[in-house]
């Protein structure tokens, strides 16, 4: 099995994520840098399909240079190799332009199985899924929860959360994944697994490496721009009251005071 | 007056709340025009709501194709009208279905895409509330024809009633369409309450429950209250309680008037679902939990003693 999987690097999840002043693109500089939590599952998800099913992982990830520490986490974890398409002129692309341009480096690699997450924490698109499965021409098979490969049949079956409860879906490889958080427990990079990642082959595209169009990507290929942003109006801080056995009913004129009830 | 899209949202024909909230926000930018895709015979049951809401005219497309696949043939279908009718704007609900539909009608049209839109002006400027709501951005589509994919609960709905134009929408799925078959639904939800991305309430319980058989608290005081009962990701886990049910970052967003949160520490992947409702009660014997620092009203108790007077209380004051 020739096996993707997509990551991105984001604010760390506790940090205070803000706009930079200038662009209204997310600001990365003033943060530390995470891979996306939910790539994780991605992560965890190719490698037990390689492990299941033999083969080799590629990681693909589009970001600045800094999100090589993101890509080195991956291959810790136990991926085979990576892509990492940088460029300064990739900055600021909107969701159209980034699935293009992973769909395009992806194109290249021949995948038997595409996987990605359902969901970045800094911008919460949820989209890429669908749109590398648009893009490529593939099957979309997002919000899986639960995913079994049949190599030799050429198949492959998930679980995707529906709004009461799970539809099976099947479809022919190659395939687009993209997995949420219940489908597995990601394991930590082990020392060994962080020594060996250092002499993993990493290939860095450029724009034009990748085959891309200029004005096609970064701000100048945007497809929408941000008008304005400001912080939000701070939550006035609350009340907190401790329980001296008439909680609940402390609870209730609270409520009844704001006619909730 | 050009058309203004809108994706029907429904469960087998009944129309969701946030259909009508979106023809009603299109009849600000334009004619409403409904699009309803669905299975053979359902679209029956949408028919009088979408005349009811404003819906000048309505696609149909019923057929076990739309409805078959994921994703693929209700973005060919959609596309398909962007081309034919030119509309000003194409709107969907920020469900996780529709806003993948979106993406893929954006990229086929060549058109810009706006996510969690939660206000969107004649121009089309749009309000998107990010990085938890915690920054507002206002944002405008520049290329093609702007797809918004708009949150449940930020306009009010209001009836405008209208005798619609239908018309049957003729498509064959490509078969290129029918990659990722459906083959089951399976339903696991627990059902006869609100829905929880529409409703004004919500209760939501977390590890602080201790076990699935007390998830009977929360749903006592959700019923008490006509809401909808959510779970943290610890509860969904856990097996106590739906995955979808669940609040936060990879389950539902939602913004009720009240949202009331039982043993939930206030994780940011928990926030990031809540954080935007109206206002923000928390229960929680723990006077360090995260949820205190953004709650309106934080009761620091045993939800074991609290919930049930808090039940008993809002019964009393009900009988007067
Ligand atoms: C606050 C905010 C709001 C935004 N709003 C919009 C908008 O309304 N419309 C729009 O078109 N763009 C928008 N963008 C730009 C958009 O975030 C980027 O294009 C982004 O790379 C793709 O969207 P996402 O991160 O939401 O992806 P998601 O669809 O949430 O991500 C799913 C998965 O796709 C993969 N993935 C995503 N990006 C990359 C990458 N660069 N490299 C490798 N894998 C990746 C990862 O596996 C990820 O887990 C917004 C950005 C921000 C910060
Ligand atoms: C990729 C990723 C995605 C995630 N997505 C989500 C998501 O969508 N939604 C989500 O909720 N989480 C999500 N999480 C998990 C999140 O980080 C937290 O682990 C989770 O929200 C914790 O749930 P909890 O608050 O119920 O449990 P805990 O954090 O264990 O909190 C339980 C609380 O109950 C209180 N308590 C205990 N007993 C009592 C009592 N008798 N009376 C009153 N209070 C009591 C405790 O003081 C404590 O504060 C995600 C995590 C990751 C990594």
């Amino acid at each position: 099995m020739n096996i993707v999987v997509t990551v991105k690097q984001v604010p760390d999840t506790w940090a205070e994520k803000k706009l930079d002043a200038a662009d209204k693109t997310v600001d990365r500089k003033s943060v530390d840098s995470v891979m996306n939590e939910m790539d994780e599952y991605g992560v965890e998800e190719a490698l037990k399909i390689k492990e299941a099913h033999g083969g080799e992982v590629t990681v693909v990830t589009m970001g600045p240079a800094k999100a090589a520490e993101t890509i080195r986490k991956a291959l810790s974890m136990g991926a085979d190799k990576a892509v990492h398409l940088t460029d300064d002129l990739l900055h600021g692309s909107d969701a159209l332009a980034t699935s293009a341009a992973l769909a395009k480096v992806i194109s290249t690699l021949s995948p038997d199985i595409v996987i990605t997450s359902s969901e970045a924490s800094d911008a919460r698109g949820g989209v890429i899924g669908a749109l590398l499965a648009e893009r490529l021409a593939l099957p979309q098979l997002t919000q899986a929860r639960k995913v079994t490969v049949d190599p030799a049949a050429g198949k492959v079956t998930i679980e995707r959360l529906a709004d009461n409860g799970y539809a099976l879906v099947e479809a022919s490889l190659p395939a687009v994944v993209a997995v949420v958080e219940k489908i597995n427990q990601p394991r930590y990079p082990s020392f060994k697994g962080i020594m060996a990642a250092k002499k993993k082959p990493l290939t860095t595209l450029s724009a034009a490496d990748a085959g891309l169009d200029a004005g096609a990507v970064g701000l100048a290929g945007a497809t929408s721009t941000v008008v304005a942003s400001e912080p939000a109006p701070p939550r006035s801080s609350g009340t907190i009251v401790k329980d001296e056995g008439d909680g609940g009913t402390k609870v209730a004129e609270f409520l009844a005071a704001q006619k909730l009830i | 007056m050009a058309e203004v899209l809108v994706l029907v949202e429904h469960a087998d024909g009944e129309p969701k709340k946030v259909t009508a909230e979106l023809l009603t926000l299109a009849r600000s930018l334009g004619e409403a025009a409904a699009v309803f895709l669905g299975a053979p015979g359902t679209y029956a049951k949408a028919k009088e709501y979408l005349a009811q809401y404003g819906a000048a005219r309505v696609y149909v497309v019923e057929s076990e194709d739309v409805v078959g696949y994921v994703g693929a043939p209700a973005a060919e279908v959609l596309a398909k009208l962007v081309a034919d009718a030119s509309p000003a704007a194409v709107l969907v609900a920020a469900t996780a279905d529709s806003r993948e539909i979106a993406a893929r009608v954006a990229a086929k049209t060549d058109s810009g895409l706006i996510w969690d839109a939660v206000a969107l002006t004649p121009d089309l400027v749009a309000t998107q509330g990010i990085f938890g709501g915690s920054t507002i951005v206002t944002s405008k589509v520049v290329k093609g024809v702007p797809v918004v994919v708009v949150r449940p609960n930020s306009t009010a709905p209001e009836a405008a009633p209208v005798t619609p134009s239908e018309q049957t929408v003729d498509i064959a799925i490509s078969d290129a369409a029918k990659g990722a078959k459906i083959v089951d639904r399976v339903v696991e939800a627990k059902s006869g309450r609100p829905d929880l991305t529409e409703a004004q309430v919500v209760v939501s319980g977390g590890r602080g429950l201790g076990a699935a058989e007390h998830f009977t608290l929360v749903e006592k005081l959700a019923d008490t209250l006509g809401a909808a009962v959510g779970a943290s990701r610890a509860a969904t886990d856990a097996g106590w309680y739906p995955h979808q049910n669940q609040v936060g970052q990879t389950g539902k967003t939602v913004s009720p008037q009240l949202y009331i949160a039982v043993g939930i520490s206030g994780a940011i992947q928990h926030r990031a679902g809540m954080q935007t409702s109206k206002t923000i009660v928390a229960i929680n014997k723990d006077p360090e939990a995260p949820i205190f620092e953004f709650a309106d009203y934080g009761l620091v108790g045993d939800l074991f003693n609290v919930v049930p007077q808090l039940i008993e209380a809002i019964e009393k004051r009900r009988a007067g």
